[in-house]
């Protein structure tokens, strides 16, 4: 075991399937020499040479479109795309390729490819350094979509990625990166180190795709979350008293449907929260699924917090942010109170 | 799947083994001459004599000049004069105030990166080095001619006369900022000053400037745009669409690279500037293409000159690259140091733009060094006065910034009822 934020533990989930597997290479823009802008692949070049991590053109659709034919032909590529805010340039690659050669050719090639991405708020980085596009990847048959929330998960859940034999893209919520973050901006900034799920194992593990986890149990009231948000809804329901359960869903596609099930069964409220905008978002497709598999159960109606249907504005960081105040409106409003 | 007894016939191909053995090395992965710790070596680029460079009619056939995509237009002579075909004749009056224009975008992008340090921003992004670069092209273009920039040319706002106060305004997102804290630093926009709005998503302005270029055709204009891309960027497919659509429209447009050698950490090679130039992008579709010295203001007021009136006169589009170099970090949030060597910018072969003005300046009589000293002072000076009145306005986070409930407008025309909802949901 070691202590790792989330970069290191990224970096050591790429170091260890490099080194198991040799058909394991990284590419982006910034990557090798540098070691990204981020710093997860900091050092892999060094250790695991040039042909195996390097610098691309910037030229997304290009870096897309390069690893699935590598994937095709065999190798596993995992590129970084440096903003989720830049991987539209890649959007056609990603739909309209990717995610179906397995279908089209009838099973003849696939494409075995993870696509990283930094995304999501809250280091003032404007509509460019922002968004949250989740939703636009899971609105596509064929893609899988895995979001971690702290470094333990994240490397595992990257090593599962890399193996799995579907394009995998997977968000990486630069606001965690260096620490957990409950949306209360103004308090001290966090480090990972001292909490449980900063201690990472150094070799192989995986935390399988599909697979929610409760992060917080609960009678009251389920709490479903991913990414930075997991943060906020554990504040949120802190700060409220509300002895909430709080499920990080990790993956988006495909869905842990059957732990929300029995949650939402039990508790007979739901609170969805995400960053992204709210219309059309993931928490659309939440609130349906729930809906259909819980409606029975249900004591109120389903709640979901969002960022607001605008780009993501610079200077409104913190009213964009749907952080712990707007969350424990929502819980108060599920629960009765207020009304 | 052979039945027994009926022999199945097979092509025969023969083993690729047979043609050639199987290579050794493996994928290329190309290199910068130097990293840190070793010396910085330019050895790569090769510079002609200013003044060598021929220049064509602007309505000669582009097949004609081929050669200018590969060598490098200069005008200004290491001493200072202005020498060959391309030299321009400029009112002495309108040189002097170009070098200031350059003094003033020093002046205000070391203010700013200071302000970002100082934490009055969340981040800022430096064009020194390449103050030519925008500067000379503002000259020789008019305020009605629209550019479509990158994030490095507020040389162009401050040429065009764009107060600095509002500049800063954008820097701070503070309550006078003409964008409305909307955009991350350095993104501007300034219809009135014919500048474009910056997006931060690379690349995609180029092919946009094209359509405008198209629309001032179709609408029989003598106006033009211009547009701006980095070396890193022509990776983009942007880049390449701009080139096509431009060659079959004869787009009226003048499409700028400017190579300053760096994208972020990947030097130039990596966009594929070790194969051939950027300027010979332009070859393929049909483009006329000029390779000039950037940080010569004179060769690059006088590209754009000829480039603008092959446009004016409806002759087309050309691509022009600007050889520059990137003297400081990518932005506040990078450090050079870690990718290149330190002492790299200083024994970049093509100097500093201001300087080598200042000497041609100096050479015409009409400047000296204790002018220059003033100059530079009374640019840091207005920069001073300018920063403190704009953070009179406010400063990113204080309290002075534009109203909330504004961050609802211009999403639509007119707001939907689902944004009105979230306005109030907000409780403004
Ligand atoms: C589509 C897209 N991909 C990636 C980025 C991230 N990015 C911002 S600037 C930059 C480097 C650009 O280099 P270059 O085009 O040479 O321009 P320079 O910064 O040197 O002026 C990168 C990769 C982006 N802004 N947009
Ligand atoms: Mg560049």
């Amino acid at each position: 075991m070691a202590t790792m934020n989330m970069v290191k533990a990224l970096n050591s989930a790429l170091d260890v399937m490099m080194e198991r597997n040799p058909d394991v290479l990284t590419f982006g823009e910034d990557v090798g020499y540098f070691g990204g802008v981020f710093r997860v692949t900091e050092g892999l070049q060094a250790r695991h040479g040039k042909q195996r991590c390097f610098d691309t053109p910037i030229a997304e659709g290009g870096i897309v479109a390069a690893a699935i034919g590598m994937g095709a032909h065999g190798l596993r590529p995992v590129v970084e795309i440096q903003f989720a805010d830049y991987i539209y340039p890649a959007f056609d690659q990603i739909v309209s390729e990717a995610a179906r050669l397995r279908y089209r050719s009838a099973g003849q090639f696939s494409a075995p490819i993870t696509i990283r991405s930094p995304y999501g708020g809250g280091i003032f980085g404007g509509q460019v350094h922002s968004q949250s596009p989740e939703g636009l990847f899971t609105h596509v048959a064929g893609l899988k979509t895995v979001v971690p929330s702290n470094p333990y998960d994240a490397k595992g859940l990257l090593i599962s990625a890399i193996e799995d034999n579907d394009p995998v893209i997977f968000l990486e919520p630069k606001r965690l990166y260096n620490g957990p973050f409950d949306g209360h901006h103004d308090r001290a900034v966090r480090a990972w180190a001292g909490r449980p799920e900063a201690e990472v194992p150094e070799g192989y593990y995986k935390v399988p795709l599909g697979k929610a986890a409760i992060v917080r149990p609960g009678q009251a009231v389920t709490m479903l979350a991913y990414g930075t948000m997991v943060h906020v809804a554990v504040a949120a329901a802190e700060e409220a008293g509300i002895d909430a359960e709080i499920i990080d869903l990790r993956t988006l596609i495909p869905l842990d449907i059957e732990t929300i099930e029995a949650s939402v069964r039990r508790t007979g409220r739901c609170v969805i929260v995400h960053e992204a905008t709210r219309t059309s978002g993931f928490g659309a497709e939440l609130i349906a699924l729930v809906q259909e598999h819980c409606f029975y159960h249900l004591e109120a109606p389903i709640e979901r917090v969002t960022g607001w249907d605008t780009p993501y504005p610079h200077v409104f960081e913190w009213e964009y942010f749907p952080g712990p105040a707007r969350v424990i409106e929502a819980l108060r409003r599920v629960m009765g109170d207020g009304r | 799947m052979t039945r027994a007894g009926i022999a199945t016939p097979k092509p025969v191909s023969p083993a690729l083994d047979d043609i050639v053995p199987p290579p050794l090395t493996g994928l290329r992965i190309p290199e910068p001459q130097a990293r840190p710790g070793t010396a910085p070596d330019f050895s790569g680029l090769v510079l002609p004599h200013a003044g060598a460079a021929r220049r064509p009619a602007v309505d000669d056939h582009p097949g004609l000049f081929r050669e200018l995509a590969y060598d490098l237009i200069r005008v200004l002579d290491e001493d200072g004069n202005a020498v060959g075909p391309w030299a321009p004749s400029l009112d002495p009056q309108l040189l002097c105030a170009a070098l200031m224009d350059m003094l003033v975008t020093r002046a205000y992008d070391h203010r700013m990166y200071r302000a970002q340090r100082a934490g009055k921003t969340s981040f800022y992004m430096k064009s020194t080095g390449e103050e030519a670069v925008s500067v000379g092209a503002a000259l020789a273009l008019t305020n009605a001619d629209m550019c479509f920039p990158t994030y490095r040319q507020q040389g162009l706002l401050i040429s065009r006369g764009y107060p600095l106060v509002d500049m800063m305004c954008q820097i701070y997102s503070n309550a006078r900022d003409p964008l409305k804290g909307r955009q991350m630093p350095v993104m501007y926009s300034s219809r009135e000053h014919g500048f474009f709005s910056i997006s931060g998503n690379l690349g995609t302005q180029f092919s946009q400037a094209v359509g405008w270029g198209m629309a001032c055709a179709y609408k029989r204009e003598s106006h033009i745009a211009a547009a701006w891309i980095g070396d890193g960027a022509t990776a983009e497919g942007d880049f390449h669409y701009a080139l096509t659509m431009a060659a079959v429209y004869h787009a009226p447009v003048i499409l700028n690279v400017v190579n300053n050698q760096w994208a972020i950490s990947s030097f130039h090679g990596i966009a594929g500037g070790l194969e051939t130039t950027f300027a010979a992008r332009g070859i393929g579709v049909g483009l006329p293409a000029l390779r000039v010295d950037g940080n010569d203001l004179l060769a690059v007021y006088a590209a754009t000159s000829w480039a603008a009136e092959r446009a004016r006169r409806n002759l087309g589009a050309t691509l022009i690259e600007m050889v520059t170099y990137r003297r400081e970090g990518h932005s506040t949030s990078d450090d050079p140091t870690r990718y290149r060597p330190v002492d790299e910018p200083d024994v970049w072969p093509l100097g500093d733009p201001v300087e080598r003005l200042k000497r041609h300046l100096v050479r015409l009589g009409i400047w000296d060094d204790a002018q220059h000293a003033a100059a530079t002072a009374q640019a840091e000076e207005q920069v001073k006065a300018a920063a403190k009145e704009a953070e009179g306005f406010g400063t990113l986070g204080s309290d002075q910034r534009p109203s909330v409930a504004s961050m609802f407008d211009d999403v639509y025309e007119e707001m939907p009822w689902h944004l009105r909802r979230q306005r109030q949901e907000l409780g403004i």
